[in-house]
């Protein structure tokens, strides 16, 4: 291999390499490692709520004390729900997504040799590691791990006197995510700068591939609104630690008057929030660059209306930091500042129209290869369209005031981040698989995976909105006390079946993932046939990318079946990388 | 059920295994993408989710009719909003058959099966136009709806009037107070909380004495929130302790209550607990209930309107709940005369 930097040793190789596709490489194993952890809980959680009054070999086997007897305490309950939200919604869908796919995809779709800062990617994804390090740790200590959902609202996350977790699990949990945001202030730090600079000749704004378009907005709304996340949590670690009043005020808890006076939980709302909307998109949009590319690759077309899809999502991004308040209706903000928040957040149908319409347009007329990428990647439209269009009720107070809290938006936001942004996630590593590891994947394998994915993902979160227009609230240990609520025990039970599948179906991910790595058949260059320029590097990873000269740009990256003349495809085959000059009488787009 | 439960968990672990040692031979030489077999079999495949999730919206519709909140919304207000969700939720249904059918369409009718070329088709200003400025148009009807139905809803400043009601969250229940002949609730804190005085009410504010606190010192469990159909009711919310919600679903009301600030809601109620129980929807959602907790061995109950906590709140935050009973007004006068102001409980 072209060695022109130094002697590799395992620790610079493996361990603490500067190398973005072994970056890439870790997030990805990081993020799976954590996404097993995220799931298995849900999983337990969902015996307790279809099972209230069973008792489960499995829960005293995995929660110990907190589940002694095969049941589960409402502490842990709530623990697992917060958990579960927090490790899947930062460790594998902003960590594990974003971090895997940026690192990997930047610099190979710009024409780059590696991130900007190697040094500071390297500090970025370690910090990461010890950021899950701390999250997992937190599970351990004796009060139970943070408790007062991932939203962690004080004063219930502020005072060990309200719930157990929000003792040293709570201050752990603060500080992983300290640390969670440093890391990924430098990844998207990194991430911006290499797109600015580092572009190959040629690599012209306006022919980047959709997925950097997609990272590279992702990273500056990251740029904007991890900070103020991070000083809501600092802010929060002064009340729990150091006797201030930022969050809390009059409260009388556990016989006394505490001394706190003059603070207001809703700061911490809107500084939670202005991270916490965003976010949505910080999970989202990666996800659908992904799927830009991969639905445009496998219907051998080009992406339908490139602008347009770039213009939304930068219309998505800059209308995701003005709605955050659509999270606060029903907290006592003044009803103007809610008007002002249902008109911003209803506009973000519009660009999210748009990329919908789009890729629907894309499929049309295509010659569709159905491999297990694009399967997802459809999959993903698919959720994020039914999961999307359920934000109409959300997002207007008026309506929100009846469903808010209940598991119409557990369903809600399960399909049009969760679900949706995970498909990516899959999509992503199907498609990417043999730059990653220079191996394919089992097909055989990704199509069982797909289909008991998105069967049991409906067969979860459709029925689920039914259960919140009952009413019922969501982070409830069980629904025993409601005899209103008792004709929807079955409906709960058919959900953590599905959910059971679900969970199940990625133990086959997993199997086909590992087993890959060491004995998948062997990649050739281009697999899919693509135009980015990622397929022309080598199958085996070298340092630096290209063994030569970086390649140059002449095209954008979705020539695929463009005719010519006569009708025949250009240069006799169906895709033109964007390599290829372009040629005498072709027209670029 | 259970059963079932590991007979599934078991066949996908089977089938996962079979694939697995499938895998193990090795033997196949693949296309790297898909083939022409394998696009058909995903392309019927992918009209069969169509079919799936057509089936589960349909099913979910149907077997929901029974089990979801009354259509007879509880107060005056709740009608407003009721409207509104109904035109959203038809907008959503529509707007999901179709685009869900054409994803899955396109899918199986484009499917590679054949050696036809793809249409290069990058770009259309019109078609773009199309769906930019239709959802905009509609969103623009939507928005002017939810805003005016939005400040309805939060606006009692012309109520006349009005009945004024605090009610107090604290771990893990609820309690109330009236705001008794004066209409207007005496100055609280949580630093004058001292014995039976539990709301931390400042008795020597002339606004508390006649204050009706909800059964304080009465060593009554079972407490009731009376309103009076037809009269317009303020809530004032205050917490105690950590962040609660005050969630009333069948009057489409809900508002968090906040520790160090007092919050407020406000609707009419327009139908008794006694008309509810009359109500065709109440009936099949009794029913329902009630069937299932014969199975289980459980005494029947009849419907009741509840106030539940919504925001996480700790440990027993599953079961933090207040009754309450809509009454005519004449019935809730003669009810809340019987009920004692704090001089002459003190």
């Amino acid at each position: 291999m072209s060695d022109h930097h130094h002697k590799e040793t395992f620790v610079t190789k493996y361990i603490f390499s500067q190398d973005h596709k072994m970056i890439a490489k870790q997030y990805l194993i990081t993020g799976i490692i954590m996404g097993v952890i995220g799931i298995f809980m849900s999983m337990l959680f969902r015996l307790q709520l279809a099972y209230p009054e069973e008792s489960f070999t499995i829960i005293e086997a995995f929660l110990g004390r907190a589940g002694e007897g095969g049941v589960m305490t409402p502490d842990m309950y709530l623990s697992l729900v917060t958990i579960h939200g927090t490790i899947m919604v930062f460790f594998v869908l902003t960590a594990g997504l974003s971090g895997t796919f940026s690192n990997l995809l930047i610099p190979l779709q710009i024409g780059a040799r590696d991130m900007a800062s190697g040094f500071l990617n390297m500090i970025s994804y370690w910090l990461f590691f010890l950021s899950s390090v701390v999250m997992v740790l937190s599970l351990f200590v004796e009060t139970g791990p943070a408790a007062a959902g991932w939203t962690i609202y004080p004063p219930l996350s502020a005072l060990p006197q309200a719930i157990s977790g929000s003792g040293l699990g709570m201050t752990l949990w603060l500080v992983s995510m300290a640390i969670f945001i440093a890391s990924s202030l430098m990844g998207s730090l990194n991430y911006i700068v290499t797109v600015l600079n580092l572009r190959t000749k040629g690599m012209k704004m306006t022919r980047l591939p959709l997925t950097i378009w997609a990272f590279f907005i992702t990273a500056i709304i990251g740029v904007i609104s991890f900070p103020v996340l991070l000083s809501a949590a600092l802010l929060l670690i002064f009340d729990r630690s150091f006797g201030t009043s930022f969050y809390l005020s009059d409260i009388y808890i556990a016989g006394e008057v505490l001394h706190y006076k003059g603070g207001s939980p809703i700061l911490f709302e809107h500084l939670f929030w202005f991270l916490g909307h965003p976010e949505v998109y910080i999970v989202l949009l990666p996800a659908l660059g992904i799927t830009s590319e991969i639905i445009a690759t496998n219907s051998r077309k080009p992406i339908f209306g490139y602008r347009a899809m770039v213009m939304s999502i930068v219309a998505i991004a800059f209308l995701s930091t003005i709605v955050w308040g659509h999270h606060m209706f029903v907290t006592g903000m003044n009803p103007f500042l809610g008007s002002v928040f249902t008109f911003t957040t209803l506009l973000i149908a519009i660009p999210s129209a748009v990329k919908a319409f789009n890729y629907i347009t894309t499929l049309w007329k295509g010659n569709l290869q159905l491999n297990p990428a694009m399967l997802f990647s459809i999959g993903l439209v698919s959720t994020f369209i039914t999961g999307g269009l359920t934000g109409l009720i959300l997002g207007d107070s008026a309506l929100d005031i009846t469903v808010h809290d209940t598991y119409f938006v557990v369903a809600h936001f399960h399909l049009v981040m969760g679900v949706s942004a995970i498909f990516g996630m899959f999509a992503g590593v199907y498609h990417w698989f043999p730059k990653l590891y220079g191996k394919m994947m089992n097909k055989d394998l990704g199509y069982l995976h797909f289909w008991l994915s998105a069967i049991s993902a409906y067969g979860v979160f459709f029925p689920m909105h039914f259960i919140g227009l009952a009413g019922v609230p969501r982070r409830y240990y069980n629904y025993t006390a409601f005899p209103l609520f008792d004709d929807l025990l079955e409906v709960n039970k058919v959900i953590t079946i599905f959910a059971l599948i679900g969970g199940f179906a990625q133990l086959i991910f997993l199997a086909n993932f590992f087993f890959s790595v060491y004995k998948g058949k062997k990649a050739s260059q281009n697999p899919w046939s693509s135009t980015t320029l990622e397929w022309t590097t080598p199958v085996e990873h070298i340092h630096g990318n290209w063994p030569g000269e970086i390649p140059e740009v002449h095209r954008w990256a979705y020539d695929y079946s463009k005719l010519d003349d006569r009708g025949d495809y250009w240069g006799g085959q169906d895709f033109t990388p964007q390599t290829v000059p372009i040629r005498n009488g072709e027209e670029e787009f | 059920m259970k059963a079932l439960l590991f007979i599934i968990i078991f066949v996908v672990i089977a089938v996962a295994c079979w694939q697995f040692v499938k895998l193990l031979g090795l033997t196949k030489v693949e296309n790297q993408t898909a083939t022409k077999k394998e696009n058909n079999i995903n392309g019927w495949l992918m009209l069969a989710l169509m079919g799936f999730i057509y089936g589960l919206m349909l099913y979910s519709l149907y077997a929901a009719k029974d089990v979801l909140l009354p259509q007879l919304s509880g107060s005056a207000e709740g009608e407003d909003i009721d409207l509104l969700f109904k035109l959203t939720m038809t907008l959503i249904l529509v707007v999901q058959f179709i685009t869900q059918f054409l994803i899955y369409f396109f899918t199986f009718k484009y499917r590679g099966i054949s050696d036809r070329k793809a249409f290069f088709f990058a770009d259309s200003h019109k078609l773009e136009t199309i769906w930019t400025v239709i959802p905009a148009v509609v969103l623009a009807g939507l928005i002017i709806f939810g805003l005016v139905t939005w400040n309805n809803v939060m606006d009692s400043s012309d109520a006349e009037n009005p009945l004024v009601i605090e009610l107090y969250a604290k771990q893990f229940q609820w309690e109330a107070r009236y705001a008794g002949s004066d209409n207007e609730l005496g100055y609280a804190n949580v630093r004058f909380i001292e014995g039976t005085n539990t709301m931390g009410v400042d008795f020597s504010d002339k606004n508390a004495s006649d204050d009706i606190p909800l059964l304080v010192g009465e060593g009554k469990f079972v407490k009731e929130l009376h309103l009076p159909k037809g009269r317009k009711v303020i809530f004032k919310l205050r917490s105690q302790d950590v962040l609660h919600s005050a969630y009333m679903p069948h009057f489409r009301a809900q508002m968090n209550c906040v520790p160090g600030m007092v919050t407020e809601m406000s609707f009419t109620p327009s139908v008794t607990t006694a008309e509810m129980r009359q109500d065709k929807d109440v009936i099949a959602k009794m029913e329902g209930v009630n069937a299932v907790r014969e199975k289980n061995g459980e005494e029947s109950v009849e419907f009741d309107y509840l106030l539940l906590c919504n925001k996480i709140c700790g440990a027993s935050h599953y079961n933090m709940q207040l009754k309450i009973v809509v009454d005519e007004e004449a019935d809730f006068n003669k009810w809340l005369k019987e009920q004692k102001t704090f001089a002459q409980i003190n």
